[in-house]
């Protein structure tokens, strides 16, 4: 494989025309961002509009049908993609956080590291630990997932996708199934990497998140993208008028 | 104390013919007793141990993407989950029996390489590997497909997935329904004897083939001998899944 060129100066995912289909119904038709590193995206839109399909795409959980995504320069839709290179690139956290339930919170995070990364026990261990403090979960070390709520399972999530050191982050609804009250302490978790300029790519419905930290909202529906800028104009000058009903809903 | 004790058993079998238990009282017998309750051990053990390992490796077999492979371990399931033991023990020592290659261990009398306890072990752990196949593939599927994407998305490969995520899982939903297998194949060791394996069954019919006053207290043995068995197996199998439970997973 030819080596990547890819500078930081050129967008970090970069996606072309995508389109996908299950069976007949042709879920994307032709979505095309561009997301530079450090920027921290929000897509929005109708359940059905396709934006959970199109973040998985972007790490090769669904395979596309045509167009280009490129990750760092490396495409994701190559018959001889190498999908561990790309996973160590791209983290990813989903709506009902699948993490490991026979392994504690520790060991969930330490995982990864230590049997694709093959790095030594004691490093990928201080590391865990550190990312736990940084999800603020000091003292659930040793809980099964079984043992913590939501909210804290979802935080778990984060840092065991953290511990392999991606690039970007992938966020699929994950406060989807939480508590209200839970909400808030993994948006917290989010908004803090998002500061520390990790590139992040999320599908939520929080549309305050995403007012106050986004840097562009993607607006999508029935596959495609109808509308996008960044939040100041996209809540408040929003031309499309499905974008207009579909905020008046929600808001 | 123990003479007294067949002191005992001996005026009893005098004063009560139908309850002679002459394997307390008479060496010979009990002598017997224990030749076909060690064989009784050792079938049970050897037959668990090999069904257990066709089981995993069947339902390993199962989802390979080769479909030659799995329409073998299919009509393997059906061929012993659908015909009775017994004859599949007379099948194996009659009919298979015939066309193994024998030897002369003593230069005179030619024997089979294969022996009567040897196609007991066979048989047995064949019949009951073809339940522990399925058992263990439904185990597999309870898994569910988030999880295993969680894994991947990590960048583990399959055999990683499947070793240090889906097994792990597996095998704890497996383990009752395991545990009755493994309760039913003990006891179908007893069918041995229709090809004259000299376990406990074939001991102690022998015994009241002989003295016809002992078959009740023959019988009563049987039982007595099983649910001690049994029972062993269970309490282990038992603490097998206590040791395994997982904190805060399943109810």
């Amino acid at each position: 494989m030819a080596e990547s060129t890819w500078t930081p100066k050129e967008p970090m995912v970069s996606a072309k025309d995508v389109h996908k289909s299950f069976g007949d119904l042709e879920v994307l038709k032709g979505i095309s961002m561009d997301i530079m590193k450090g920027e921290c995206i929000c897509i929005i839109g109708p359940s059905g509009s396709g934006k959970s399909t199109f973040i998985r795409c972007i790490n090769a959980l669904n395979p596309i049908d045509s167009g280009s995504i490129l990750v760092e320069g490396q495409e994701v839709n190559d018959a001889h993609l190498d999908k561990l290179e790309l996973r160590k690139k791209v983290g990813m956290v989903f709506q009902q956080y699948n993490l490991f339930p026979h392994k504690t919170a520790l060991e969930n995070i330490m995982m990864a590291p230590l049997k694709v990364l093959k790095q030594g026990k004691e490093e990928v261990e201080a590391r865990a630990r550190d990312l736990i403090k940084k999800v603020r979960l000091d003292g659930k070390e040793n809980s099964y997932p079984g043992e913590l709520s939501g909210g804290q399972q979802q935080r778990v999530a984060i840092a065991r996708s953290l511990a392999m050191h991606p690039d970007v982050m992938l966020f699929d609804e994950v406060t989807a199934a939480l508590d209200p009250e839970t909400v808030k302490e993994v948006l917290v978790t989010i908004k803090d990497l998002a500061e520390e300029g990790m590139t992040c790519i999320l599908v939520t419905h929080e549309m305050g998140f995403a007012r106050e930290v986004a840097n562009h909202i993607y607006f999508t529906d029935r596959g495609i993208i109808v509308e996008h800028g960044p939040p100041k104009t996209f809540f408040t000058k929003a031309k499309d008028p499905r974008t207009k009903e579909f905020l008046s809903q929600i808001l | 104390m123990f003479q007294a004790i067949q002191d005992y058993f001996r005026q009893l079998a005098e004063t009560n013919p139908s309850w002679n238990f002459i394997y307390i009282y008479d060496p010979v017998q009990t002598a017997r007793v224990l030749e076909g309750l060690w064989m009784t051990i050792q079938l049970s053990v050897v037959c668990v141990i090999f069904s257990v390992v066709i089981g995993v490796v069947g339902a390993w077999l199962q989802g390979s993407p080769v479909r030659w492979i799995r329409s073998t371990v299919q009509g393997y399931i059906q061929f012993f989950r659908n015909t009775p033991p017994l004859i599949q023990l007379l099948f194996f020592y009659f009919a298979l029996g015939q066309f193994t290659p024998k030897y002369s261990p003593d230069g005179w009398l030619e024997v089979p390489i294969i022996s009567n306890v040897g196609w007991a072990i066979i048989s047995l752990s064949f019949f009951a590997g073809a339940f522990n196949v399925e058992i263990f593939r439904a185990g597999i599927e309870a898994v569910p497909e988030s999880t295993k994407e969680a894994s991947e998305s990590l960048g583990m490969n399959r055999m990683q997935t499947y070793g240090y995520v889906v097994l792990p899982l597996a095998f704890r939903v497996s383990l009752p329904a395991l545990n009755n297998n493994l309760v039913n194949l003990v006891k179908t060791t007893t069918q041995a004897i229709v090809i004259a394996v000299p376990e406990l069954l074939y001991q102690l019919v022998s015994i009241y083939n002989d003295y016809s006053t002992a078959q009740n207290a023959c019988m009563v043995l049987m039982f007595v001998v099983y649910i001690a068995l049994v029972g062993i197996l269970v309490l282990t199998m038992n603490r097998w899944e206590r040791a395994m439970r997982i904190p805060g997973y399943g109810a």
